[in-house]
């Protein structure tokens, strides 16, 4: 079954995407079944729907029973027949217009309250998918799914979906009154209604192919604005402008054609609908009165059929409409619950997990090995024990798989073969919550959220007081640069903390790992843009206050393996040398000779 | 904003929209009164063919089958010409919504490229891209319906005016009814428009938040803050579920309302119909066609509602894109380029600079035009760099290192003082003479979605004049140079090798030398390089500095740099501390004479000392400790 093949995450590429092939009823099913607050109270609102729509019928049968016994009863118009019928007529009204209320309110209030549990479910469950998973979609569209294509859904919901069963409602009445006035009639009417289903399903293919253009055209503006506004600097810095203008200007006009297209099936749809209704209202009349001259139908039948033709188009002019919004709800549908459906390859054993032993942490990778989704293996049969208390560096050109071990070692992904063990524990089965506690990484880009410097570090602890924050400051020796900012703690980073220069932001995330307090630290070349004295000054206050604690550091500046307990020196993916700095540097023409030579030649000469 | 002055100012929008597209908007609104004209015809119609053709045919029991004939083409006829009007109004308000869209793109987008950077900073990218995009959208959505309701208000005034002529007692419930539904459109959008504006608002936080929290996933992830992060957004989902709720709570009530009132006019007629009819005012004809028109117009007359309650969300969509249209501070070029070829010299003259003031900052001081600034980052700096020499820009973590490389290549222009390129003021020369003379290399690379080729040319001309990106020769030149000919050529498709956005597909390392490789591409006069290489191993950086020294790029370069093997490139040093250039001069010069500068540089050599002091002071220890269970011993 084609839900089945969706839920499994495929190993060929990361992205998730159910097969085009699913049907709309599949996609509503799977939906109705994520979202069961949907039925809440479905029963009363259906009764109410069908209340209101008893009520549209109410004025056509009235004007029939108005002209037949009242306008043209014999003997002349009879006034109190008149009232009376246009009175309870009233009365109907008044108790529709009621019920419509009160099923309006209740359809809001479910839609809304599961969209708004969908909408939390699908952000929890995003962060809850792997790194890999989060890299390979575009930010933007992670956004999306949690808001645009929510409210989509809302909108269908609200608006289609109900008008959908109502109009359903009305069209089986009024079929059901057209028949006691006129089977014949009613015949006619379907006659002329039929090729219109055959012609609609036509447009509808065409249509949902025309607005999955006009969203693939939304996504490409999105990004070449995206890109003109990131970018600004460099633009600006080569002198670039007229090939981003042109660029934008293009995606701008495709999106616009691509919007046209779209609105022009949807008038022909609409147009057919129409044209529709005027044959059967000619084809009802020719019919109709050569049935009355049978003496089949009267006069106030005949008008009051016109009538029911009236409601009978509407529901399915509406129906055509909706069906247009309904290919995009559905579709919105089916991305978020393709994402709710992803199983998170790095899954939190939860309940059933372990959790860290309390003290200094020590590490084991057997025999592991990683390759991303379909591509080479970067790290190869790396199998070697890390103490606890030690602090490590690992060193390697760039692509050495330096930085894929941290990623396998905090367990932001899990290794292809082999198997990874802190304290013993196989990391697959540590719980989240200890994990997350315990085990720390710094990764390079500094990301800082948009609020203040004590905001962003009260993210890793949030029951740090203002002289904790400094505190942790002044143990790292940095708060003399805290003092240079201008409202110290309360400095607002901007978004992404581009208000700071890179390397302070890698002091500020620093920090926020620091205040952790975790048992190992890892740090992904987390000082690099720092400059060397600050950095130098950082690793000292750093040993001394991790001291008794392991840290792994994962770096291109040798200055940080100089002073670690070991190194281990990656090359291709595997680890080609270990030891103390003295031990390795001493192995002539080795990997990590290369290496310390250059950075010697680098940071000495003059 | 109160109600009333949001539809006015609605209504003002509408006005400019209608200027600018006027021939459209003609278009639009004559299919949408042909298209009302017609569903009033169609009443008056069936009420003919009833009154002229049916009863006569059931009175007589013959059917004339000319008339009857007439009647089903009159029929169907009027909706042939219906269709024609729905086709006019349909198309002309999508053209005109999507062109006014598409228009205003444009307009937002070339500011987008026209403003300052410093205007930039001041402004979420996700800000922006709403701009563009949502709040364009938004500003327009009424046009949509526009010509639709224009028609309808034209339909009913000849609709009204069609009952006068058939008898004034029936036309009195039209008069009434009519302008009912109008006021009760009004009413409701003045309901609305504040629980619209409010859950936009929570809309555009919900957004926000979620692409920061998507942004910064790694460090949730890492930290184990995802239960709080859901929290926090679930809190937000909540308000704007509250605000969507109490928002259907006014619909839900006027929607089945509006439907009402037609209908309650139907009845009215039939009744006051009968009364009419037996005072032998009117035959039956006309009852039927007045009846039938109230069922007709029900459905046109909340177009003008839904143009109503569209206008809060336009109004905002609408003053947004205007802030963008109208923010000013573009940056302004001068006419004059540079004469001569080779390197050019580069003069700091006395420049000072501050970014403008955050607002959760106090302190604040004043530009020129009133702005409020922030704290100083660079103040008084003065230094020259003589055409085809490098200079080192040196300093600790936050001094105002980038800001100095940005203020070089006219990236931003200094409140006090002037850089000046051969002497001449940069806010002189042309944005070509600029964009051809220097190129900067920012610390963070910024990789476009394109080809490998595509990033290095950015559509520049050779000298010749030829597209760069088809000069092969330049760009595997430049490419060799910045040490990135290795990877690309192991690339699928070599230069044709598309990257992704943000060039994804390449580590940090190779994203680095490819901007570098832009940089060199375009033989600049001036290279400013900030940090351009700290994501590169060592051995690599070497090597590119090596073949910059090599090269026969004969180019003047202002390079911001901690390792010492760049600094050793440069003849100069200029030493920055906290704003200020605190010395200037060689290496070693600075090395005796600033000890700033010389903790800075030598960092890691004296860690090592330091290192190997501790060890002989430990050893000794120990050694001093063997001795004394020696002694003790």
């Amino acid at each position: 079954m084609s839900v089945t093949t969706a839920a499994t995450p495929r190993t060929d590429s990361p992205r998730t995407e159910s097969p085009a092939s699913e049907s709309t009823l599949q996609t509503l099913r799977r939906g109705l079944a994520l979202s069961p607050e949907l039925r809440w109270g479905l029963a009363g609102t259906l009764a109410l729907a069908l209340l209101a729509t008893a009520g549209r019928v109410a004025v056509p049968v009235a004007v029939q029973l108005g002209i037949d016994h009242g306008i043209r009863a014999a003997g002349g118009p009879d006034m109190e027949v008149l009232t009376l019928i246009a009175a309870v007529t009233a009365g109907v009204l008044v108790v529709t217009v009621a019920c419509t209320y009160l099923m309006n309110v209740r359809l809001y209030r479910v839609s809304e309250t599961a969209l708004a549990g969908l909408r939390a479910r699908t952000f929890r469950h995003i962060h809850d998918l792997s790194m890999l998973h989060q890299q390979a979609e575009r930010r933007g569209s992670l956004t999306s799914r949690v808001t645009s294509d929510i409210d989509q859904m809302s909108q269908f919901l609200q608006m289609g979906g109900m008008a959908l069963i109502v109009n359903t409602g009305q069209l089986v009445i009024a079929t059901a009154i057209m028949l006691i006035y006129s089977w014949q009639l009613t015949l006619v009417v379907y006659a002329a209604f039929a090729p219109l289903v055959w012609l609609v399903r036509h447009f509808q293919r065409r249509l949902g192919a025309a607005y999955s253009l006009v969203r693939r055209r939304v996504g490409t503006l999105l990004a070449a604005i995206s890109e003109s506004v990131v970018g600004a600097e460099v633009i600006r810095a080569y002198g670039v402008r007229e090939r981003t203008r042109r660029r934008l200007d293009d995606a701008i006009e495709r999106y616009r054609v691509a919007q046209f297209r779209a609105l022009q099936i949807s008038v022909f749809t609409f147009s057919a609908g129409e044209l529709t209704a005027g044959l059967a209202n000619a084809a009802v009349i020719v019919t109709g009165v050569l049935l009355g001259v049978d003496g089949d139908l009267t006069v106030g039948e005949l008008t009051a059929f016109l009538f029911l033709v009236a409601l009978f188009v509407q529901p399915v002019q509406i129906a055509t409409e909706v069906l247009n919004e309904a290919q995009n709800a559905i579709a919105g549908w089916r991305r978020v619950l393709d994402i709710i459906d992803t199983a998170p390859d790095v899954a939190d054993p939860g309940e059933a997990g372990r959790d860290l032993p309390p003290g200094p942490i020590g590490i084991t990778f057997s025999h592991v090995h990683f390759a991303y989704p379909g591509g080479p293996e970067v790290l190869s049969d790396v199998d070697l024990t890390i103490p606890p208390r030690t602090r490590v560096a690992v060193v390697g050109q760039t692509g050495s798989g330096k930085s894929t071990f941290a990623k396998l070692l905090t367990r932001l992904m899990d290794p292809t073969r082999g198997e990874v063990r802190l304290a013993g524990i196989p990391l697959t089965d540590v719980r989240f919550s200890s994990l997350r506690r315990r085990v720390v990484m710094v990764p390079q880009d500094g990301f800082l959220f948009d609020d203040t410097v004590a905001a962003n570090i009260r993210f890793a602890n949030p029951d740090l007081s203002d002289d904790d924050l400094y505190l942790a400051f002044c143990e790292l020796g940095l708060e003399d640069w805290l003092d240079s900012l201008p409202a110290g703690l309360r400095t607002q980073v901007g978004e992404r903390g581009e208000a700071l220069s890179v390397g302070e932001r890698q002091l500020v995330a620093l920090v926020r790992a620091y205040v952790a307090n975790p048992d190992l630290l890892v740090l992904d070349e987390a000082t690099s843009a720092v400059d060397p004295a600050t950095e130098v000054r950082l690793a000292r206050a750093l040993d001394a206050v991790t001291r008794g604690r392991t840290t792994v550091a994962i770096a291109h500046r040798l200055s940080t393996a100089e002073a670690a307990d070991e190194v281990i020196v990656m090359d291709k993916g595997r680890v080609v040398q270990r030891g103390p700095h003295a031990v390795l540097v001493a192995q002539q023409d080795s990997v990590y000779a290369r290496l310390h030579a250059s950075w010697l030649e680098q940071t000495r000469s003059s | 904003m109160t109600p009333r002055a949001v539809i006015a100012r609605g209504l003002r929008v509408l006005g400019y929209a209608i200027r600018e597209q006027p021939a459209i908007f003609a278009v639009a609104v004559l299919g949408s009164v042909l298209f009302g004209g017609m569903t009033v015809g169609s009443a008056y119609v069936v009420g003919a063919v009833i009154g002229q053709v049916v009863v006569p045919a059931f009175a007589e029991n013959r059917v004339t089958v000319g008339a009857l004939a007439l009647g089903a083409t009159a029929i169907f006829g009027v909706s042939v010409i219906r269709v024609v009007g729905i086709f006019g109004r349909r198309l002309g308000a999508g053209a005109m919504q999507y062109r006014l869209q598409a228009s205003y793109r444009r307009r937002i987008t070339r500011r987008y490229l026209e403003l300052p950077l410093a205007w930039h900073r001041r402004h979420q990218t996700g800000t922006l891209l709403s701009n563009a995009n949502s709040d364009v959208e938004a500003a327009f959505v009424p046009i949509a319906p526009l010509p639709f309701a224009v028609g309808t208000l034209v339909m009913l005034v000849g609709a009204v005016g069609a009952m006068y002529a058939t008898d004034w007692v029936l036309a009195l419930i039209g008069t009434a009814v009519f302008p009912a539904v109008f006021g009760l459109n009004v009413m409701y959008s003045r309901r609305m428009s504040p629980r619209a504006t409010r859950a936009q608002r929570l809309r555009a936080e919900l957004s926000a938040m979620a692409h920061e929290s998507f942004d910064g996933a790694l460090v949730i992830k890492t930290m184990g803050r995802e239960a709080e992060e859901t929290a926090r957004f679930t809190a937000r989902a909540d308000q704007l579920r509250d605000a969507l709720i109490s928002m259907g709570r006014v619909r839900g009530l006027f929607d089945p309302i509006m439907d009402a009132l037609p209908n309650l006019g139907t009845l009215l007629v039939l009744v006051l119909g009968g009364w009419r009819l037996s005072n032998g005012a009117i035959s039956v004809q006309e009852v039927v066609s007045v009846a039938f028109l109230f069922t007709v117009l029900a459905f046109p007359v909340r177009a003008i509602g839904w143009v109503l309650g569209d206008l809060p969300r336009s109004v905002v969509g609408w003053e947004r894109v205007q802030a963008v249209l109208a923010a000013r501070g573009d940056t302004t070029y001068g006419e004059r380029s540079l004469s001569g070829t080779g390197p050019v010299e580069l003069t700091f003259d006395n420049v000072s600079f501050h970014y403008p003031a955050n607002e959760a900052v106090d302190i604040a001081d004043t530009d020129e035009d009133g702005e409020r600034l922030g704290p100083p980052v660079l103040q008084n700096v003065s230094f020259t760099v003589p055409p085809g020499r490098t200079v080192a820009l040196v300093g600790p973590t936050g001094s105002g290192k980038s800001t100095v490389a940005a203020l070089a290549a006219r990236l931003m222009d200094p409140q006090a003082g002037a850089v000046r390129l051969d002497g001449v003021d940069v806010r002189e020369l042309s944005a070509d003479a600029l964009a051809a003379t220097v190129a900067l290399v920012p610390q963070i690379p910024f990789i476009f979605d394109d080809t490998i080729a595509g990033n290095v040319a950015l559509d520049r001309t050779t000298p010749e004049g030829t597209p760069l990106a088809e000069d092969n020769q330049r760009v595997w030149d430049a490419l060799r140079l910045a040490q990135a000919d290795g990877f690309v050529a192991e690339l699928p498709q070599g230069v044709a090798t598309e990257v992704g956005e943000r060039g994804t597909s390449l580590s940090g390392g190779q994203r680095q030398r490819l901007t570098l490789a832009r940089a060199l591409a375009g033989r600049p006069r001036l290279l400013i390089l900030d940090d351009a290489t700290s994501a590169v191993d060592p051995r690599v950086e070497a090597a590119i500095l090596r073949g910059l020294r090599e090269s026969d790029l004969s180019a003047t370069v202002l390079v911001v740099a901690y390792r010492r093997a760049t600094i050793a490139l440069a003849d100069e040093v200029v030493y920055l501390e906290n704003g200020r250039v605190v010395a200037h001069g060689t290496h070693s010069e600075l090395l005796a004479r600033v000890p700033g500068y010389a903790d800075l540089v030598t960092a890691y050599e004296q860690q090592e000392a330091e290192r190997a002091y501790e060890q002989t002071l430990n050893e000794q220890r120990v050694g001093d400790m063997d001795e004394q269970d020696e002694v003790t011993a």
